[in-house]
């Protein structure tokens, strides 16, 4: 917690930096140089006005969405209890220094007030704000459509003026190729629309992350986002064939639209889920026809044991259905009402059958998977029929009739550490949650997918806070260790996403060498940390 | 660090219930332990197969046969032959037979067999929730049949015991053994990569699994001196590495102290350590050795200690992701921070037995009367053990000194219980030294009856210094050092726990820990007082102080002769073991100081001088590098001994 004296002195740093930089604004304003058009968005300034400040010009996607991409709101939430100096710290000047921001934000951005975020329009648009930016030293935060991770709070110590960077402006599709089955978007695409204008053509890309309502494109291509259905189409990764950056540095892009390069590391894994970098404004990414069947299915395990070891068979022999998620029994219990679309045809065929047939799953023990098959429906009833092979040996394919088989019970199963981590990460939960005082059991399951070298495993996480006094607090240390946990059991920081959570272990998880060299290539793309979310390192 | 005055808690004795109800209906009833939450299933036949087939010793047998070009087969059939060496076969028949007929044997043997209820339940609670492991200290034979005894007493899971391989050569004996859950480990097996690949892979199988608990002593053999040993920390790195894994949650461990009265064994230890060698064993030994039944061994008593989460330990000590990048089937050597951490937790493990066991007046009186090799008055007696047991009681000792009765009764009562080693006569009390009537005895075979005697009470005393170690290092610091100054004390201090930490438990690298928690008790019973810069000798604790010099007196004359001989003799004496013990005998005689030829004390002095690099070993011959350090630290041993002795180096 910084001192009173550490506070004054950073205000009036920060008045100082605030004159300096309406002085320079004011006189290009007089030069008639307007480099953008900014719309108003729905941000609250706290101190100054904590009413609603909003007043919704932007198209209705923000406004059924909750504001989360700011993290102001958040931060004087987390950091109220704590003490409000360094909170306040920004904020208190702002009685002062409003009168003069309040003119330059006017007078530069034609917008009032309150946080407005510069909306773009195309990537021209993208370069000019971020020239500005580091022509003013402002912080440039991009912004998307979700904040995952803490990936979009304000750094608290940050005492440049920060700018939100609203990308949801940009979502063209600009081109598709058919030959090449390639389409060109503008990066601030949301996910869901995406989907649905490519499929007038015909097409997909098959990229169905869990928060395909609210992401964009060049958000996931900073975060490196994985899919459900990555098994056929592949992650982000896979599918990115040409991306365009705006850095400090300038614009960076490779110069052909070509499916691989070997000019030394792909510049492209520089990008992907680099975080802090620059704006990514265009993408050229792979399509698929829109796939002519699809089918959904299920699979019982006697326990999670089983799941596990199947899911492990089905990656060995890499017939992966598009999506394949196994569900441990809490999961199975707790989430009945909540699971997706997916399960629930299942749900009510599975009741049946499991009464009728098979009472010799123990309900608190059985776990189901649930599959997603797709692509043209002959290859599709052969894959169903390989996979629900594989199933036989460890389970019962639910949608089919052949159950008699009962179930083997083999003692020595194929010794996975997916079963280890599960186990220790979630009675580490239950124990940290127990310490905490935390009155009622805690909730955490797992779902994991398959790789052919591993596994994805997902934890589910909530507790009733009845009792506690600072229930967040809690969450985040529990969160923190069961982190820890996964990292001591062989798991890694992370499958997607990257954002602020994971800053601490980084060292940790890249080796320091790693994060030097992560830390370079920041250095050099931008030396006065313009993209200032101070994600990752 | 470890809390010298926790509360301890109350006794039960389990052979009260004995004398009043059948014994045979305590070995016939129902027997329905709780066991562990994750237990898999599973038959000590059937565990076997899992260790057989386990990816980790089928990956060392294939290494084994590429290495010496035996077919995989063959390697296998070996493995399958050193399991079944090894493997125990716990059957509940054979428990219940051994209920019976220990009830009574302890019941002739002891006066009562006190447990700490409290532990029980501890214990009983963390069976369900981790894999356990049962750690008891080791002073006698009777301690692991003493162990499965109680867990059966008290309806706890039986544990598996890792034993040394001596027991299988007792025909009947070991097989009954291995019945009641005794797993048979030869006492080295170095280099045999398949041995103990076999061996590391059924311990921790049985722990992963939630078999039972595992039994093992971290000292690895039975303490001849009654001095806790310096721990053995293969085991313990078996039974830890699953957790590091991470393929258990948390792994306890639970230290018990096992302490007698009176010791089975006493006479036995003695002559052992004396060069005797230790009788085999074998089952008509044990059929011979019934005599013992006759004799009164007094009470016992195991103490169940609070069980130590090897997670909560290895919490910032150990980076479990370190595992994570090999697979975890190949043996893979543990890293020196692992290796650092196992050993400091094998140490706080042994000082967690040490402080747990129960110490009975007769310690105090074998230490008084080991200062005073004359004899002493009974009533000098009587008094001096009163006031010892009031300064061992504010060290933090953990005594069961009879609150009612009046002292002299007490000290009385204790001479009786070990009137083979004490004689009264005339008020005055002194060692019996055997000798024989009639028979004339060479100097040197007096030397030796009073070595046994002394060696004898000794291992009596010995149970308590671990209370007064760290005290009477820093009272000897104080004495030699040069000044006051806290640092020149420390460096003393620091010289002398560096010369002596194969004797006592002493954990490495915590030399200045020791040092606060000496000053912490010296300061408390009022000896020093600790000024910023200075400690100062209080006037009113000359007594004490006086009193921990002696402490150590036995143990630096023992060193310096050990060092005087060893120099002065090894060219003619080392190689032939007779005559250098003849030597030994003679110089050791004419001085008195008998503990010097304790086999114990000169393996552990020469341990210290090899690792204080001033000697090295030779093939099988201690040779001396002759250095200034060593004639430095001969020097230097001798300024810290009060009683110059006449072979003072020139």
């Amino acid at each position: 917690m910084a001192s009173d004296g550490h506070i004054c002195e950073r205000r009036r740093a920060a008045e100082r930096r605030l004159r300096v930089i309406s002085g320079h604004l004011h006189q290009r304003d007089q030069d008639g140089h307007v480099a953008v058009s900014a719309q108003e968005c729905k941000a609250e300034a706290p101190g100054d006005n904590p009413a609603k400040a909003a007043t919704a010009a932007m198209p209705k996607r923000q406004e059924i969405m909750k504001w989360n991409g700011w993290g102001y709101g958040d931060s004087r939430f987390l950091f109220n209890k704590k003490g409000q100096a360094e909170f306040t710290g920004k904020y208190r000047l702002s009685g002062l220094i409003i009168p003069s921001l309040k003119d330059w934000m006017e007078n530069t951005f034609g917008a009032n007030l309150q946080h407005k975020a510069p909306a773009t329009d195309c990537h021209n648009d993208v370069v000019k704000i971020v020239e500005l930016a580091c022509q003013h030293n402002v912080c440039l935060i991009p912004y998307g459509g979700t904040s995952v991770s803490s990936a979009l709070e304000c750094p608290p110590e940050e005492t440049r003026s920060i700018v939100s960077l609203d990308t949801s402006q940009m979502n063209r599709i600009l081109w598709i190729d058919e030959k090449n089955l390639t389409v060109h978007v503008e990066a601030g695409i949301i996910g869901q629309e995406l989907e649905s204008q490519l499929n007038e053509s015909g097409y997909c890309t098959g990229h169905e992350p869990d928060s395909m309502e609210f992401s964009s494109l060049g958000g996931w291509v900073a975060t490196r986002a994985s899919g459900m259905k990555k098994n056929i189409y592949g992650n982000i990764e896979d599918l990115v064939v040409h991306i365009k950056m705006v850095t400090p540095r300038g614009v960076i892009e490779k110069s052909c639209q070509g499916p691989r390069m070997s000019t030394g590391p792909d510049i492209h894994h520089f990008i992907m889920g680099s975080e802090t970098l620059g704006v990514v404004t265009e993408v050229t990414m792979k399509i698929r026809p829109v796939p002519e069947y699809q089918k959904y299915g299920s699979i019982v395990f006697p326990n999670f044991q089983q799941g596990v070891a199947c899911l492990r068979e089905v990656a060995k022999q890499r017939c992966a259905p598009a999506s394949i998620r196994l569900m441990d029994n809490e999961q199975f219990q707790f989430l009945k009402p909540q699971v997706s679309s997916i399960f629930t045809s299942f749900l009510d065929g599975l009741k049946k059958f499991y009464i009728t047939k098979f009472k010799g799953f123990d309900p608190h023990h059985l776990c189901v998977a649930t599959l997603l098959f797709e692509g043209d429906r002959e290859k599709v009833l052969q894959h169903e029929k390989q996979v629900y092979d594989i199933a036989a040996k460890f389970g019962l394919a639910a949608g089919e009739d052949n159950g008699q088989r009962g179930y083997m019970l083999t003692f020595v199963i194929a010794y996975l550490r997916v079963l280890d981590l599960c186990r220790n990460v979630k009675e580490r939960i239950v124990r940290e949650c127990k310490e905490r005082g935390v009155q009622f059991p805690p909730l955490s399951t797992c779902v994991t997918q398959t790789y052919d070298a591993g596994a994805c495993v997902y934890f589910y996480f909530a507790f009733n806070y009845r009792g506690l006094g600072d229930p967040i607090h809690v969450y985040e240390q529990v969160e923190h260790a069961a982190r820890e946990e996964i990292l001591a059991n062989g798991g890694s920081l992370s499958h997607h996403h990257g954002g602020k959570l994971r800053k601490e272990w980084m060292k940790e998880a890249v080796s320091s060498v790693g994060l030097g060299m992560i830390k370079s290539v920041k250095e050099y793309v931008d030396p006065h940390n313009i993209f200032g979310n101070r994600n990752l390192l | 660090q470890l809390n010298l005055c926790d509360k301890r808690d109350d006794f039960e004795d389990i052979l009260e219930e004995r004398r009043n109800s059948s014994d045979l209906r305590y070995a016939l009833r129902c027997y329905t332990p709780a066991l562990y939450k994750g237990l898999v299933p599973c038959k000590a036949s059937m565990l076997k197969n899992i260790v057989l087939q386990s990816d980790s010793l089928q990956y060392v047998i294939s290494q084994v046969s590429a290495e010496c070009g035996e077919s995989q087969e063959a390697v296998q059939e070996e493995a399958s032959l050193l399991l079944e060496e090894m493997a125990h076969r716990l059957q509940l028949g054979t428990i219940r037979f051994f209920a019976f007929t220990l009830s009574k044997a302890f019941k002739v043997l002891f006066r009562s067999v006190c447990v700490n209820e409290e532990g029980i339940q501890r214990l009983q609670q963390a069976i369900q929730e981790h894999p356990v492991v049962l750690l008891p200290s080791h002073r006698s034979y009777m301690d692991f049949l003493m162990m499965s005894y109680i867990l059966y007493t008290y309806d706890l899971a039986l544990p598996v015991i890792a034993a040394g391989m001596d027991f299988m050569s007792m025909k009947f004996v070991g097989e009954m053994l291995r019945m009641s859950g005794a797993f048979f480990i030869r006492r080295s097996f170095g280099g045999d990569k398949l041995y103990w690949a076999v061996f590391s892979e059924y311990v921790k199988t049985m722990l992963r699994n939630g078999y039972a608990p595992i039994e093992f002593f971290l000292e690895g053999t039975r303490s001849r001196t009654g001095k806790s040993l310096t721990p053995k920390t293969g085991l313990l790195n078996i039974v830890m590495e699953p957790f590091f894994k991470g393929e258990v949650f948390d792994v306890n461990l639970v230290p018990v102290s096992i302490s007698y009265e009176r010791i089975l064994e006493e006479a036995l230890y003695a002559r052992e350590l004396l060069g005797v060698p230790k009788p085999k064993e074998s089952t008509s030994g044990l059929l011979k050795a019934r005599r013992i039944l006759s004799e009164d061994y007094g009470s016992m008593h195991v103490y169940f200690g609070q069980p130590v989460s090897v997670r909560s330990l290895a919490q910032g000590h150990i980076n479990r992701s370190q595992y994570n990048l090999v697979p975890r089937h190949i043996p893979q050597k543990p890293a020196a921070d692992t290796q650092s951490f196992v050993n400091d937790t094998a140490y706080r493990l042994v000082r967690l037995q040490e402080e747990s066991m129960v110490l009975k007046p007769w310690v105090l009186v074998a230490m008084l009367l080991l200062q005073n090799p004359d004899g002493m008055d009974l009533s000098t007696l009587t008094e001096q053990a009163d006031w010892l047991r009031r300064l061992a009681l504010t060290f933090g000792a953990f005594l069961d000194w009879p609150d009612r009765e009046p002292c002299s009764k007490v000290i009385s009562s204790s001479l009786v219980l070990h009137k083979n080693l004490v004689c009264v006569s005339g008020g005055r009390v002194r060692l019996v030294v055997d000798e024989p009537s009639g028979a004339e005895l060479s100097t040197n075979e007096m030397a030796f009856n009073q070595a046994v005697s002394v060696l004898s009470c000794a291992s009596y005393r010995n149970q308590i210094l671990h209370l007064f170690v760290r005290p009477a290092l820093l009272a000897v610091a104080l004495q030699t050092a040069n000044s006051n100054r806290r640092d020149e004390v420390y460096n003393c201090f620091n010289f002398l726990w560096n010369v002596f930490s194969n004797e006592f438990i002493l954990c490495p690298g915590a030399a200045v820990q020791d040092f606060e928690e000496a000053c912490f008790l010296l300061g408390k019973c009022g000896a020093i007082q600790e000024l910023q810069q200075d400690i100062v000798t209080c006037q009113s604790g000359q007594t004490t102080l006086a009193f921990l010099c002696s402490v150590l007196d036995p143990f630096l004359q023992g060193y310096q002769v050990i060092l005087y001989i060893n120099i002065y003799h090894h060219k003619r004496a080392c190689a032939h073991t007779h005559k250098h013990c003849f030597v030994f005998l003679t110089y050791a005689g004419s001085l008195k100081c008998y503990e010097a030829l304790s086999s114990d004390m000169q393996k552990n002095a020469l341990a210290a001088l090899m690792r204080l690099k001033t000697v090295r070993k030779v093939k099988y011959d201690v040779t001396f590098a002759f250095s200034k350090t060593h004639r430095g630290l001969v020097s230097h041993l001798v300024m810290y001994c009060r009683f110059s002795r006449p072979f003072i180096f020139c």
